[in-house]
């Protein structure tokens, strides 16, 4: 579904993303890993077009997307929640949620959408009159995920979603992230948290300075011993 | 008593004049972070349409207003294409540096096209007084105050409810999160100056009316004046320009009706370092850290 080819990604002189290709297929979770600047955040903003690549092809069903402007890669069905939520604190859930579904005009068809994110995160029902800057940090997160669903993506970018956590939300977190996958969404999942991404992703990605350096199933890397000494914690 | 309810009525007809001004500025400030300097020219613009529509089209009060409204969005959209949209990613005193060149070249071309000379607006409403026990309320004042009064509310609905004004209260918030959300920035920018500068166009006419005479520097004062009512109200506040404007029109009556007209001006802007040094954040501004 998603393909990157030889991607590179500059901020100045910075040479950031070092010709990285990696593949999505429809219905998968993929996950990227990697330790903080090693490049993960930069792939999904080129991604998802708030930064333009420097060479290299993006390609969402066949089709070249590589620097379409955000917008346009959100009407071609590419969604992200970004790092840090950036929901917009001083409007209402409701109105955050609404946002999500900016491009769509098919009214009844949002309103869908709108019950089915209530269904998968209900405190956002709860509290959909509130500002979103008053939810917590996890309650922001759901709300983050449920704006980005309501733009009805093919394929949902998560940047982090553990961030800030606690460990019992995170595996809520997680769960969810499950669950709309089974629902038909490619899910393209960036994560410092290995040991929870690699437990539910199908494929997985390691990202060192900008640059691939293993891939494989979630469960061959979650095995393999370079991963559980650099990541995971283990010996 | 008397007096303070007459100077109370002419301060509510200045202020709102100032309110629609400072409107502009914030709405522009709260999205590109740019005190729109050349804002106030684009109401001295306004209040020539107006002069001319109605002197030499004959045009009455509103098709006047609503020809004036029209033609300042245009131009405020060409403004920020411009001038502005080109220095997007530079440093922000480089746009501000802009604004003021945009507000000279605005005086100074339209002082070579009608001259420098102060012109007399003509009478288009008549001018009845209504005697409210001692306090005079003439037709303007209340014209005046009326299309204020909905310009602001049409503004909120604008704002508040629809599709476009949520995506301009997205864009002031969180620019890239907007764009994730399928926000054009550029385009939400280029609405939020086309409704600033129809504001400033009505505003434009709504003076010209109330003090019967325009000249091209006549955007300066007010210009300033309405910044001032912006900051006081919290700059990117919506209410809080509405409320500022008000406030700084009844001081200014105030300060001219109780004899001190020669510092009327000097009133206003020491009001502004007032501000500046126990609420700079405004009534109704947010304190926002700088993010390092």
């Amino acid at each position: 579904m998603l393909e990157i080819k030889n991607l590179n990604v500059h901020y100045g002189v910075i040479h950031a993303i070092k010709d990285i290709s990696l593949t999505v297929n429809a219905g998968e979770i993929v996950t990227l890993i990697g330790a903080n600047g090693a490049g993960k955040t930069t792939t999904l903003r080129t991604i998802s077009g708030l930064k333009k690549a420097t060479s290299g092809e993006i390609l969402l069903e066949g089709k070249v997307i590589t620097n379409l402007s955000a917008p346009e890669k959100v009407e071609l069905g590419i969604s992200q929640v970004p790092e840090g939520r950036r929901i917009f604190p001083a409007m209402s859930v409701f109105e955050n949620l609404e946002l999500g579904a900016f491009l769509r005009k098919d009214k009844a068809e949002i309103k869908k959408d709108m019950d089915h994110v209530f269904q998968l995160f209900p405190i956002l029902y709860d509290r959909k009159k509130q500002l979103a800057g008053t939810l917590s940090g996890g309650e922001q997160q759901m709300l983050a995920m449920g704006r980005a669903l309501m733009s009805r993506p093919r394929i949902l970018l998560l940047d982090e979603p553990s961030m800030g956590l606690a460990p019992l939300l995170v595996r809520e977190i997680f769960d969810i992230i499950t669950d709309i996958n089974s629902t038909g969404t490619t899910i393209l999942l960036v994560e410092q948290n290995a040991h929870m991404a690699l437990s539910i992703a199908h494929r997985a990605y390691v990202i060192e300075n900008g640059q691939i350096v293993m891939s494989g199933t979630g469960e061959e890397l979650a095995k393999s011993s370079e991963i559980q000494k650099a990541y995971l914690g283990g010996k | 008593m008397e007096q303070f309810l007459q100077q109370m009525v002419n301060g509510i007809s200045l202020g709102s004049i100032y309110a629609l001004i400072a409107l502009g500025y914030t709405m522009v400030y709260g999205i590109i972070k740019l005190i729109n300097f050349a804002h106030g020219d684009v109401y001295m613009i306004g209040a020539y349409i107006g002069f001319a529509a109605t002197t030499y089209g004959h045009l009455g009060f509103f098709p006047a207003l609503l020809l004036s409204m029209g033609l300042c969005s245009i131009l405020g959209i060409v403004i920020e294409k411009v001038a502005y949209k080109p220095l997007r990613e530079s440093s922000r005193i480089a746009v501000l540096i802009t604004a003021i060149g945009v507000s000279l070249l605005l005086e100074y071309v339209m002082m070579f096209f009608v001259g420098a000379e102060v012109r007399s607006y003509p009478k288009v409403l008549t001018n009845k007084m209504f005697h409210i026990g001692n306090v005079v309320i003439n037709t303007q004042q209340i014209y005046i105050l009326f299309t204020a009064i909905i310009l602001m509310i049409l503004l909120q609905f604008i704002v508040q409810k629809t599709k476009t004004g949520k995506a301009m209260r997205a864009v002031s918030i969180d620019k890239d999160a907007a764009q994730l959300m399928g926000i054009k920035v550029d385009k939400t920018i280029s609405y939020t100056f086309a409704l600033g500068s129809a504001l400033a166009g009505a505003a434009g006419i709504l003076v010209g009316l109330y003090y019967n005479s325009i000249d091209p520097l006549m955007g300066i004062m007010p210009g300033l004046k309405a910044f001032v009512a912006a900051v006081f109200g919290g700059i990117g506040s919506i209410p809080g320009a509405m409320i500022g404007g008000l406030a700084i029109g009844i001081m200014e009556t105030f300060v001219s009706g109780y004899g001190y007209s020669m510092y009327r001006d000097a009133a206003v802007f020491v009001f502004l370092i007032l501000i500046l040094l126990f609420k700079p954040s405004g009534l109704l501004g947010k304190n926002t850290r700088e993010k390092v």
